[in-house]
């Protein structure tokens, strides 16, 4: 039997890849949900020579956090005001958001939507009766005034097996299929050699061939997802695959931006959801279509107690919204499980069957409610199958029958993300209207300077997760906010037209750096028997486990019920400190475990950003997704602001920030 | 609950220029062995099982079993995707089965219009292309 010391991958990594340079006016990284709208909307507007290139890490019809499938789309304005869109998104996470941007979001999704109906999205509709039709029963089409399912005020149920698909097949023709590279992995951006702050290019590597990429672009867009397993997992065997939010998402959007000086906004926001335990299974519809109600251990249904009420009433005007904040629903489960009265239950049992006592009720004969029981089972089971299929299998293999047993909520390990019920991510600039306020000083504390979802930094535009202070954008809003983006990048592109990007280094400078952990394998391998273990490197999986290990302890995760402090968010940035050194050691034997290596320095770079914010803002801001015990109250007073940060690429320092958050829509009513 | 591969189903692609689940897999899990042309998952406890290689596997070869930290054994869930629907099997630890059809798409595969003779008129305004209108805000603060 050979000696363990040899690469674990088929795709051998050699010491010495061949170097592509590429010279294109549009660069596209990422092939998610926003840089498909992107890729839909941009040929819309440019010339006929304008050339663009879209890279993913992954195939584009299974990529991003729709990979999967959706069993919903959680936004649609439909019959509502956009304002009241605004309103809503603003009361859930806790009053600090980008106004502009949300309004302009509400503004353009619809049609996204729309067109998701029209290329072949199936979308429930409600018949003659009231009752729910699945998306492929005739019935009138959105556009055409069909009535959508409405869960709550804003989302609408979907048969989304194939959501992502169904929108990368037209973003992939509009573009053009040449002009399009999966399996290239972006790792970092890069400034122009004369003009400053002006993004000039991109570099990364195939995880398919022996080949690194380098890009020369007038303009770019990243968007590249949030960031997942930053956190230690509750499940940290097999387990720590089943992530909430996808788990190839690595921080890499956060990470590339920040890097080249783009300014990030929020970034102590992070989403950490109550959800299925173990199988991470959705609980919106749960909560919103079925209206199941969450028990705890003593089969008390806690959330409708008055000490709850009482509790919310601490954190007005936020507590006081109907639809209670997520962080503050995740507070009290937690302060449950805490006083010992867990394990927190949803009743599906409960739920399922007021269902049939009332048609019951309603005179209903047995036979037909047998019938609509098959439906409403069939709607319970395909929310899992759709999206979480996961935890479809936790119930089959717990024997778990939701009419006739509930199933245990948790809070999982915590996430970073823009685009969900979360809203850490770039500072970019609004539309250029009047209605967007005007603010004097650097970009960092402006809300427009000409190009909308620009960063900071000159021609990097990024989208979905990646624009912070502007949550609930989910799958329909960063479709809509990439095809917003398209088109600015097409006027920054005329704008410019004679910029001629040049990159301070040689591609195949930027060719060694990439494949440095490759050139640290092949040198030390033969140092020990096992290629894991070795004094002159570290292995991807051992460093990923440590920086998740940082995190919960120090900075607020699971072990901790999401408790930190000053004292320990510093002695978990010294911890990071000493990663990020570290990092510079990884080895990688194949192209996999080379994407791996990248992917966990994007991890350190912006789990360092979320714990440099939250050490700077003095107060507990998300009571239910952390918690600082120096500083334990949300603090209106002092604190109803942004915290933005930004590094400097030639010093390496950091500096963060307060920026006044200003309210656009009316605040009475608040909601 | 990691995907697998059973290497009596498993032809590799036939070495064809594209291995279906090593094209599809969002987190580059599954490999082709060349020497054997069987493909694998490798590395697991990556895997998100979101069912896109068993769901794209021309010989329908893989399958999913539950994550060995903490789903109990004998149950599984297990699709078949036609172009317009997906029929999924339940099977219970206690050998209940359930089975459940949804529609997945309502257009013909390759049918999705990318109006790609649409062009935009203002590249100066927000307004997108097939919208209407462009809203500006109402119900401001004061």
């Amino acid at each position: 039997m050979a000696l363990p010391n040899k690469p674990m991958g088929e795709l051998p990594a050699v010491a010495n890849p061949e170097v592509v340079e590429h010279d294109v006016d549009v660069l596209i990284i990422g092939g998610g949900m926003a840089a498909c709208g992107t890729a839909f909307e941009i040929k819309k507007w440019a010339p006929a020579d304008l050339k663009i290139k879209l890279v993913d890490k992954a195939a584009m019809e299974r990529s991003g956090a729709v990979a999967q499938g959706l069993s919903a789309i959680n936004t649609y304005i439909g019959e509502n005001k956009i304002e009241n869109y605004v309103k809503m998104v603003r009361n859930d996470l806790m009053g600090v958001v980008r106004e502009d941007l949300i309004y302009d979001l509400g503004r353009h999704v619809d049609e996204s939507v729309k067109l998701f109906e029209e290329w072949g999205l199936p979308i429930w509709k409600k018949d003659d009766k009231g009752d729910n039709l699945d998306g492929a029963k005739p019935a009138p089409t959105l556009r055409e005034g069909g009535t959508p399912v409405r869960t709550g005020k804003w989302q609408i149920m979907i048969n989304g097996e194939s959501y992502k698909c169904i929108v990368a097949e037209p973003a992939k023709t509009a573009l053009g299929e040449e002009n399009i590279m999966e399996r290239v992995f972006i790792v970092k951006l890069i400034l122009d050699k004369n003009k400053e702050n002006q993004i000039a290019g991109a570099a990364g590597f195939s995880t398919r061939e022996n080949k690194v990429h380098v890009f020369r672009c007038k303009t770019a867009l990243c968007a590249c997802g949030g960031a997942v397993n930053i956190f230690r997992p509750r499940s940290t065997g097999e387990g720590k695959g089943r992530a909430w939010y996808p788990v190839w998402n690595a921080g890499s959007t956060y990470t590339m931006c920040a890097q080249v000086g783009a300014t990030l906004t929020m970034m102590e926001n992070r989403f950490t959801p109550a959800r299925f335990k173990d199988g991470y299974g959705p609980v919106g519809a749960w909560f919103l279509l079925f209206k199941a109600k969450v028990q705890n251990g003593l089969g008390e249904f806690y959330a409708n107690a008055d000490s709850a009420q009482e509790e919310l009433n601490k954190y007005m005007p936020y507590g006081g919204s109907p639809v209670t904040p997520t962080c503050l629903r995740n507070h009290l489960l937690l302060n449950e499980l805490k006083a010992g009265r867990g394990p927190i239950y949803m009743a599906t049992d409960v739920a399922l069957n007021a269902f049939l006592e009332e048609r019951r009720a309603a005179g209903m004969d047995e036979k037909d409610v047998k019938k609509f029981w098959k439906h409403l089972e069939s709607e319970a089971w395909e929310d899992f199958l759709d999206m979480s299929v996961g935890q479809a299998g936790l119930w089959a293999g717990m024997n778990i029958e939701p009419e006739k047993v509930g199933s245990e909520i948790m809070p999982t390990e915590p996430y970073m993300l823009g685009s969900h019920s979360g809203c850490c991510g770039i500072w970019t600039s609004g539309p250029d209207e009047d209605w967007v306020p005007t603010v004097d000083g650097p970009r960092s504390h402006q809300y427009k300077w000409g190009y909308n979802r620009m960063t900071t930094v000159d021609g990097l535009f990024t989208a979905g997760d990646g624009v912070g202070a502007s949550g609930h954008k989910f799958s329909s809003g960063s479709h809509a906010e990439g095809r917003i983006v398209a088109k600015q990048m097409v006027k920054f592109c005329r704008d410019n037209a004679d910029f001629k990007p040049e990159l301070p280094k040689s591609a195949q400078e930027y060719a060694d750096e990439i494949y440095a952990p490759v050139k640290r394998y092949l040198e030390h391998v033969g140092a020990s028997t096992a290629a894991n273990v070795n004094p002159n490197y570290c292995k991807p999986a051992g460093l990923m486990m440590r920086l998740m290990k940082a995190t919960d302890e120090y900075g607020g995760g699971v072990a901790t019920y999401y408790m930190t402090s000053g004292k320990l968010l510093n002695i978990c940035l010294d911890l990071l400190r000493m990663l990020r050194e570290d990092a510079e050691q990884m080895a990688a034997g194949d192209l996999h475990e080379l994407m791996r290596a990248w992917e966990n320095y994007h991890r350190i770079w912006c789990v360092e950003t979320h714990i440099r914010h939250i050490e700077f803002r003095k107060e507990s801001r998300y009571p239910g997704f952390y918690y600082r015990s120096d500083f334990p109250n949300v603090d209106e007073e002092n604190w109803k602001a942004f915290v933005n940060s930004t590094y400097d690429p030639k010093a390496g320092e950091w500096k963060c920030e307060k920026v006044e958050c200003i309210n656009i829509v009316e605040t009475e009513p608040w909601v | 609950m990691p995907s697998y591969v059973d290497p009596s189903k498993c032809d590799g692609c036939k070495g064809g220029d594209k291995t279906a689940c090593m094209y599809i897999c969002p987190n580059d899990l599954m490999v082709l062995n060349k020497d054997e042309m069987k493909a694998y998952n490798q590395e697991p406890d990556a895997c998100w099982e979101c069912y896109s290689c068993v769901k794209i596997c021309p010989q329908g070869a893989i399958a999913v079993r539950g994550y060995d930290d903490f789903v109990p054994m004998g149950g599984f869930v297990h699709p078949m995707r036609s172009s317009d629907s997906i029929m999924w099997t339940v099977k219970f630890r206690n050998g209940n089965m359930k089975r459940f059809k949804f529609p997945i798409r309502t257009t013909a595969e390759g049918a999705a219009n990318a109006y790609t003779d649409l062009k935009g008129e203002n590249l100066d305004d927000e307004k997108l292309t097939l919208e209407q209108d462009l809203p500006a805000p109402t119900m401001l603060a004061k």
